[in-house]
């Protein structure tokens, strides 16, 4: 390198440099990333503490390089409390996708979020169950087609989508909920910005933090990677709109 | 130092758990065990634990599972219908060789059951607490003694093998008041150096290159390779069988039970040797590994009968001792259920009517 460059940008070490198994187009791989560019910047790689939900995010155990554990299907919310409760000094995340987090664990997710558990949830909305192949989710849109709502979803049989934050709002001990996501360098730099604060709080002792962030799915959506991101910022966009529901400033 | 208090078993438990280092408890309410998380609510803000409700039976088993992960000495009770909410969690704990300690306190099934005691999950927590085939050490304490001296020792085991314990006990010893000695509490040093000799599988944060994992399974091929370890780890427990034989040498009719039946059955065979029939007790304290060999090698020659004693209908240890007998000595069964306990007159005429038809 010559002298009168400098590095500006380097790789995290959060995770492997072999690659990842996430299809082509997933997001999955950038909040890793951005996972762990956020600890890294608070140099709080050594502690950081991942529980991982069961789905696709189950592909990072292969990927990343800090310490991990992984709870059943929904229950991260209880593993991570467990987690915490006996090792407050470690900076301990959940990383679910919305199947994980808001069907099966929608009770884990609630109570810990109620209880203010000082932890850092990261929810990965892609509206769909990817790792079982395309299942219709909490967060599937009116309309949308999945494997068990072959004709799409309709509000008479399966109800409405499901919002998450705007759920988790309604509670007093949550200190931070935004819903985010990672189609632009803009959102990409803003979504890492809230992983940060969200570690910060946690760092901080200040309690719940959520970053939703919401994605596409390829593979399960049957749309090649440009027309899930029309698709994204279209229809997911429109049912989920990007904000901050809650910043503990 | 040894101290000897008069305590209710559910208290007891909880009192030896903390002595033993136990600083974190999750759990949710249930009669009959509600006084274990209600003394660790008290208990654990006094000696720096964490002591946690849980939003379901499945959401504590979980959070004991974070706990465990982090290598500190964890612990959860339930009861019956609640235990059924543990089975994932429990599977999980096995699957990622976490010593985690937990209480069933029994009460009447199947279902919501009856609040009242009972011995009816003798199946579930022996043969199949959960998915996946694996196996515990499962202690069946009799007295509240032995509650406090297993569950204090149950987290030894638990550390030893990677694997987790459970301490069947039942509604009455749960609520019984007895005097206990309870054993020395463990000095915060000592709580450390447990703790600092689970590093090795600590789930807390490590510098890149040192990475840990808590893994209940494996992506791709890879897990055979945890059955085989494991089943390597189970085969280990011969050692481990714990079984009181009370007054076996030249018994002619044996009682067979576990826990609380056991000492209600105790009675009977001393009331019997007072009327000169030979008596004896056959009680399994592990009830997982089955004492096998101590039914096995009984002599048909010189035993006429066994009269299985549970309160659980149908029987369910039955399976146990039939598999070790296999149809050598004639087996009758004495049982209650959904809550009815069992009385010394109940023992007594099964007993009767067990020598009235081998003697
Ligand atoms: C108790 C249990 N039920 C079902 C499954 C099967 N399963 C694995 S992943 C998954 C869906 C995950 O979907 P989601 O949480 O939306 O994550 P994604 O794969 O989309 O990232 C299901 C149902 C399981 N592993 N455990
Ligand atoms: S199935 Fe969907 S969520 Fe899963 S890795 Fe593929 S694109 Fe990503």
């Amino acid at each position: 390198m010559a002298e009168d460059m400098k590095k500006v940008y380097a790789r995290t070490k959060a995770v492997k440099e072999s690659g990842n198994s996430f299809c082509p187009g997933c997001m999955h791989s950038t909040v890793h990333k951005l996972i762990g560019e956020a600890a890294e910047e608070l140099g709080m790689l050594d502690k950081l503490v991942r529980v991982e939900g069961v789905g696709c995010c189950g592909l990072g155990q292969l990927y990343v390089t800090h310490d991990w554990l992984i709870a059943a299907h929904g229950r991260a919310g209880a593993v991570a409390t467990g987690v915490k409760r006996s090792s407050p000094d470690s900076l301990v995340y959940t990383y679910q996708g919305d199947g994980d987090l808001a069907a099966i664990g929608l009770a884990e997710t609630m109570s810990a979020a109620n209880r203010g558990e000082n932890i850092t949830v990261i929810f990965v909305n892609n509206g769909i169950y990817g790792m079982t192949g395309g299942q219709m989710a909490p967060t599937t849109l009116i309309g949308m087609k999945a494997t068990t709502a072959p004709a799409g979803r309709n509000a008479e049989e399966h109800g409405y989508p499901m919002h998450v934050s705007e759920i988790l709002n309604q509670l007093t001990a949550p200190k931070m909920i935004v819903r985010t996501a990672v189609d632009t360098p803009q959102n990409v730099m803003k979504t890492r910005k809230y992983i940060k604060k969200a570690f910060q709080n946690q760092i901080e002792g200040k309690g719940y933090s959520i970053v939703e962030i919401v994605t596409s799915c390829p593979t399960n959506w049957g749309l090649g990677p440009i027309e899930s991101l029309d698709f994204l910022r279209e229809k997911m966009f429109a049912e989920y709109p990007l904000g901050e529901f809650r910043m503990n400033d | 130092m040894a101290e000897r208090v008069f305590m209710k078993g559910c208290e007891a438990i909880a009192e030896a758990a903390t002595r033993a280092g136990c600083r974190f408890f999750a759990g949710y309410p249930i009669t009959p065990q509600n006084e274990i998380p209600e003394y660790f609510a008290r208990r654990m803000p006094e000696v720096g634990g964490t002591f946690v409700q849980g939003e379901s039976e499945v959401a504590s088993v979980n959070m004991l599972y974070g706990a465990v992960a982090t290598g500190i000495r964890a612990m959860s009770s339930s009861s019956s219908c609640g235990i059924s909410l543990y089975s994932e969690g429990v599977s999980y704990m096995a699957a990622a060789r976490c010593p985690a300690v937990y209480v069933n306190v029994q009460r009447g099934g199947p279902g919501i059951g009856a609040i009242q005691p009972a011995q009816q999950d003798y199946l579930q927590a022996t043969k199949a607490s959960g998915n996946g085939g694996f196996k515990m050490i499962v202690l069946a304490p009799s007295t509240v003694q032995e509650c406090v001296d297993m569950t204090y020792e149950a987290f030894d085991l638990a550390e030893r093998d990677e694997n987790p314990v459970l301490v069947l006990t039942d509604g009455v010893m749960g609520t019984m008041m007895e005097p206990v000695i309870l054993p020395p509490m463990k000095s915060d040093a000592e709580v450390a150096e447990i703790r600092a000799k689970q590093a090795h599988r600590a789930v807390i944060g490590h510098a890149i290159g040192d990475q840990h994992t808590c893994e209940p399974g494996g992506i791709g091929d890879g897990w055979e390779k945890h059955n085989i370890e494991t089943a390597a780890m189970y085969n280990t427990w011969d050692k481990d069988v714990r079984v009181e034989e009370f007054m076996m040498d030249d018994a002619e009719i044996v009682l067979a039970a576990y826990g609380i039946s056991a000492r209600i059955s105790k009675v009977i065979v001393k009331e019997l040797r007072k009327e000169g029939i030979k008596a004896g007790l056959i009680r399994p304290i592990t009830v997982s590994p089955f004492p096998y060999d101590t039914f096995a090698k009984l002599d048909p020659a010189k035993v006429k009968g066994i009269l299985d004693v549970e309160m659980s209908i149908p029987a369910q240890m039955r399976f146990d001792i039939d598999h070790a007998i296999c149809g050598r000595i004639p087996v009758k069964e004495c049982l209650r259920s959904g809550g009815q306990l069992l009385t010394n007159d109940q023992v007594m005429a099964g007993a009767r009517e067990l020598i009235k038809e081998v003697l």
